[in-house]
């Protein structure tokens, strides 16, 4: 499994600690990583974690591509490392084109902090590969630009290539095709906009994001 | 050389502007029931220095593209003019 696990902190993340929280019941060390840091060291996975990066100023997730720790993240992911982008981590992914597609403001604009169901449309992922497709999630969202746009050209790819990770069962957000998850081509690149670290503990009203976590560390059984 | 560039960035087609809808729909409070479009973006200024308006509009597209707008969801609009010399240090500060 991944035992070392970089989560890469810009000014403004906010979910980074309960990512750690979440993740080290299941065996893994979180290392913090600063996003001015130039390498992420000897790490197994990456995890970008939600917030507001830089503010969120321009567009979210725009200023983040700049960061040096960007380069490392992107020599990670393209080397077949795991790479999870969660809610701001995702319109981060997509602004740093590791994913396709952009995060428009949700229909109806309004920011949106409710439970979301979701079902596993694919399990070709790396969040995704101990689960199976249509298992059913209950994950809290908590965003205003989670509305997944892309043209149709690129839409037609993601479809072709299995690249839709997760999907919302009741569309909250005008999301295109009701996505909320994805992936990269080669799967070990995810992106969604629900907080898997929120539902991590019984307390917490679920725990249907520690099978995504399980999956993404490889963790056994 | 010394330019002034405004971008203009503004919606793809197809693309959510609620500011501009909502705009649009309490335009008629105000009496002008004669509006059927609005459309909220973005203006950003800059002053650049290049060697002539061909390097500087090429200079702020790769801006443009990289950075200042978003391709899949944006479009932008680039309008330079060159800066006269006595006043843009005026210019600068002001």
């Amino acid at each position: 499994m991944a035992r070392r696990v970089a989560v890469v902190v810009f000014p403004g993340t906010n979910c980074e600690l309960d990512v750690a929280r979440a993740i080290e019941p299941l065996g893994a060390q979180c290392v913090s990583v600063f996003h001015s840091e130039p390498v992420l060291g000897a790490v197994d996975a990456v995890i970008i974690p939600g917030g507001f990066a830089h503010g969120d100023y321009l567009r979210t997730g725009a200023l983040a591509q700049f960061s040096p720790i960007m380069k490392a993240v992107a020599t990670f992911a393209a080397a077949g490392g795991p790479v999870l982008g969660i809610c701001n981590g995702f319109q981060i992914l997509t602004e740093t084109g590791l994913l396709p597609g952009a995060l428009q403001k949700n229909v109806g604009l309004r920011f949106i902090c409710a439970d979301a169901a979701l079902t596993v449309a694919s399990n070709r992922s790396v969040l995704t590969r101990k689960m199976s497709t249509n298992d059913r999630l209950q994950i809290p969202i908590n965003h205003f630009e989670g509305n997944f746009i892309c043209d149709r050209e690129t839409l037609a790819q993601i479809h072709a290539n299995d690249q839709v990770v997760l999907r919302y069962a009741d569309n909250p957000n005008g999301s295109l095709d009701d996505i909320a998850g994805i992936c990269n081509e080669a799967g070990n690149v995810v992106g969604l906009m629900p907080h898997p670290e929120r539902a991590s503990d019984p307390i917490l009203g679920s725990v249907d994001g520690v099978a995504l976590f399980k999956s993404f560390l490889a963790v056994d059984a | 050389m010394r330019f002034n560039a405004r971008v203009e960035v503004g919606h793809q087609p197809g693309i959510l502007d609620p500011q501009g809808a909502t705009v649009q729909r309490a335009l008629p409070a105000l009496g002008y029931d004669n509006v059927s479009e609005v459309q909220i973006g973005k203006s950003i200024r800059l002053v650049i220095d290049a060697a002539d308006e061909a390097t500087a509009r090429r200079q702020v597209e790769e801006m443009c593209e990289h950075l200042l707008a978003n391709p899949v969801i944006e479009t932008y609009e680039i309008f330079l003019s060159e800066m006269a010399s006595d006043t843009s240090a005026q210019k600068l500060n002001g």
